[in-house]
């Protein structure tokens, strides 16, 4: 079945209950419902007041310095000697990745709520600066929920939310990272209803946050649009961006969803699918509810969930937003997948020939679009999504690049 | 299709009703801290003073849970535990005892994981006597309470101190067993029960439906199932449980000969609070 027979658009998913077809919904305890219903109907009554959206955009103009460029990627185009390579920047914006897009959208609503605390999860810390940054702006206190093992290995990242005024909770239960950090932020809410806001950093969690995210970061997209129609006067031949829990991938893609344009979202194939040591929830993985909503998860033959291994900490989750699994399903953007050694790979390529460190999981992406732009004509157009700045993972990556021989 | 017919909850509230008695619910999580100890311990608990057991499930990622029933979990996973082996026990566990009511407490991913028809058939024939399934909310009634409705099997619904009265006729709709009421606004295991608010609660729920109260979360003392069997139907411990069996642990975090009877004389002074007994 094409997805053309599907629908006229797949575009408006998901339905008022927050399904994706089979995926998506609202699978919380009775405890938590009240604040859920509370977060739809603010949600709902903001996504419909156009004083929301302009103020939201002061915010993108003057504070995220959207929008971000739109450039074509001149020496890896000729590198590759294939089809013709843009980088959307999204790794540009204020605080290094697109996670602020949606902080700062949640921040709003959160202030419209009369909310004056925040609570976040974090993996690799990106989401958490985010949100310790948009908290600092609005006079919010911000607790991040990050787990014991990642506060370890990103300790900048753990720096910067201390600065910017943040409260850490180390987060030792289970795995400790990032699915367990979720776990316990939710936990945590439940007991602090009245006042805390959850600000959700990807395109998961119960309805709404996986509509709502969405929206946030279809700003990517939109963008997107405009500038390559003003660049080229046509629409690309293909979009590609990596997906952890998928937030930056669904801002690129949704806006073209309906449109006559190859989709391509790449998972973390961690030290390559056939060894379980992965993060790629599409590939390697199986529906199943987690976190409020039905998706495919990595998990073993008893229902429990497993650990995600990736060298990207913001890939390493073993979830992904429900929309996706909805377009795997229904065929709408392919989903494959890159290992640890080809990110690195790519991300050592991009800084030298570009001047451009791309973070980890973005370097996902571009290690894909090398195994299949040689052989595509000059005049086909990709886009990807360059959605964070690499300078966080230059401790992790060095010791591994030198290793290659690739320093 | 395998209909429930057993109703050991209904025969249970009847007869503590006509004494004017409540009941003591013990949680304990299935495996912990492995299938035979864990299976010992169960069977000791109506001997204790334990009226139904609520059967914990374990899972790996129990978001409604305090520390004690997420370690409880942790180690009955580690010991090899899952759906199936809680099954398992249940089956043995019925081979001695034909009227304790089990309630099956847990999340639903190892559910939908195992087939939703296929575990009601399972849980009926196990002996099993009902389901609380934490995120699965009203909202996804079609999930697994339908189904369960279907086979007559009671579907227990968590009310809490924040469920408003516009959302208790939402929750009650398709409530069946008992009411399970959250006494406080957190995890659980984490607060003490607060019986002022708890009193309160229990009223208003009762003017809003002919189903028993149990009240859970936070009661950890002979003197708190004291104070709630007063007012509700049953009390449900279950933090205090687990921690007498992690506590009675030794340094590798296998039983020691002396796990059992800890754990079941802890059950024992618990249950020498209950109303009526």
């Amino acid at each position: 079945m094409s997805y053309k027979e599907i629908a006229n658009t797949l575009r408006n998913a998901p339905d008022e209950n927050g399904h994706f077809g089979i995926f998506g919904g609202q699978y919380v305890a009775e405890t938590l419902m009240p604040l859920i219903i509370e977060v739809c109907d603010a949600w709902r009554a903001s996504k419909n007041d156009p004083s929301f959206w302009s103020e939201l955009e002061y915010y993108r103009q003057h504070y995220i310095g959207r929008p971000s460029p739109l450039y074509l990627a001149s020496r890896l185009t000729e590198y590759f000697n294939g089809a013709k390579l843009y980088f959307k920047r999204d790794e540009l914006n204020h605080t290094g990745a697109h996670k602020i897009n949606n902080v700062m959208g949640q921040a709003l609503v959160a202030r419209r709520m009369g909310k004056t605390k925040i609570i976040a999860e974090t993996g690799a810390g990106q989401h958490g600066v985010a949100t310790a940054t948009a908290c600092a702006l609005f006079n919010l206190e911000c607790e991040v929920f990050m787990g014991a093992e990642d506060v370890k290995r990103q300790k900048p990242n753990v720096d910067r939310m201390r600065l910017l005024g943040a409260k850490i909770h180390p987060v030792t239960s289970g795995s400790s990272t990032l699915k367990d950090a979720m776990n316990e932020a939710l936990r945590y809410w439940v007991s602090k209803a009245e006042t805390h806001f959850y600000i959700i950093g990807t395109v998961a969690g119960p309805h709404p946050y996986p509509e709502m995210v969405r929206d946030f970061q279809c700003v990517i997209g939109e963008e997107t649009k405009e500038q390559i129609m003003a660049a080229e006067g046509r629409l690309p031949d293909t979009l590609v961006a990596c997906i952890g829990g998928g937030s930056n991938a669904i801002g690129l893609f949704h806006p073209f969803l309906d449109d006559e344009v190859k989709i391509i979202g790449v998972e973390a194939a961690g030290y390559g699918v056939e060894t379980g040591l992965h993060a790629a929830s599409l590939t390697g993985g199986r529906p199943g509810i987690l976190h409020g909503n039905r998706t495919y998860l990595l998990q073993n033959e008893d229902g429990q969930i497993t650990e995600a291994h990736s060298i990207s900490a913001g890939l390493d989750y073993p979830g992904i937003g429900p929309e996706h699994s909805w377009l795997f399903e229904n065929g709408r953007v392919k989903y494959v997948c890159a290992t640890d050694e080809e990110a690195l790979e790519a991300f050592a390529l991009c800084s030298r020939l570009e001047g451009i460190i791309p973070a980890l999981e973005p370097a996902h992406a571009l290690a894909y679009i090398a195994t299949i732009i040689k052989t595509l004509p000059k005049d086909h157009i990709i886009i990807m999504n360059m959605c964070g700045r690499g300078d966080k993972d230059l401790e992790a990556v060095l010791p591994l690049l030198e290793k290659m021989g690739k320093l | 299709m395998i209909k429930y017919t057993s109703d050991r909850l209904n025969i249970l509230f009847k007869k503590l009703r006509s004494k004017k008695a409540s009941a003591l619910g013990i949680f304990i999580t299935a495996g912990d801290p492995d299938f035979d100890t864990s299976l010992k311990i169960m069977e000791g608990l109506p001997e204790e003073g334990a009226d139904m057991i609520e059967f914990g499930m374990p899972f790996s990622d129990p978001m409604a849970d305090g520390p004690a029933i997420q370690a409880s979990s942790k180690r009955a996973l580690e010991a090899g535990g899952s759906l199936k082996k809680t099954l398992d026990m249940v089956r043995l566990f019925r081979v001695k005892n034909n009227f304790t009511p089990i309630i099956l407490m847990g999340y639903y991913n190892p559910i939908y994981n195992f087939g939703v028809q296929k575990f009601l058939t399972e849980v009926i024939e196990a002996g099993a006597d009902g389901l609380i399934v934490v995120d699965l909310p009203p909202e996804e009634d079609e999930e697994l309470c339908i189904p369960a409705k279907e086979c007559n099997l009671p579907f227990v619904r968590l009310t809490a101190p924040t469920t408003s009265n516009e959302r208790l006729t939402t929750v009650l709709q398709n409530a069946t067993g008992f009411i399970y009421y959250v006494s406080i606004t957190g995890i659980t295991g984490t607060k003490d029960v607060p019986i002022e608010l708890v009193t309160h609660a229990v009223k208003n729920l009762k003017e809003q439906s002919k189903l028993p109260i149990a009240v859970g979360f936070g009661i950890k003392t002979r003197e708190h199932v004291e104070q709630v069997t007063r007012i509700a139907d049953a009390a449900i411990v279950g933090s205090e449980v687990v921690n007498a069996i992690a506590n009675s642990l030794d340094a590798n975090g296998k039983a020691k000969p002396e796990t059992i009877q800890t754990t079941l004389s802890l059950v024992r002074d618990l249950a020498a609070g209950v109303r009526g007994k």
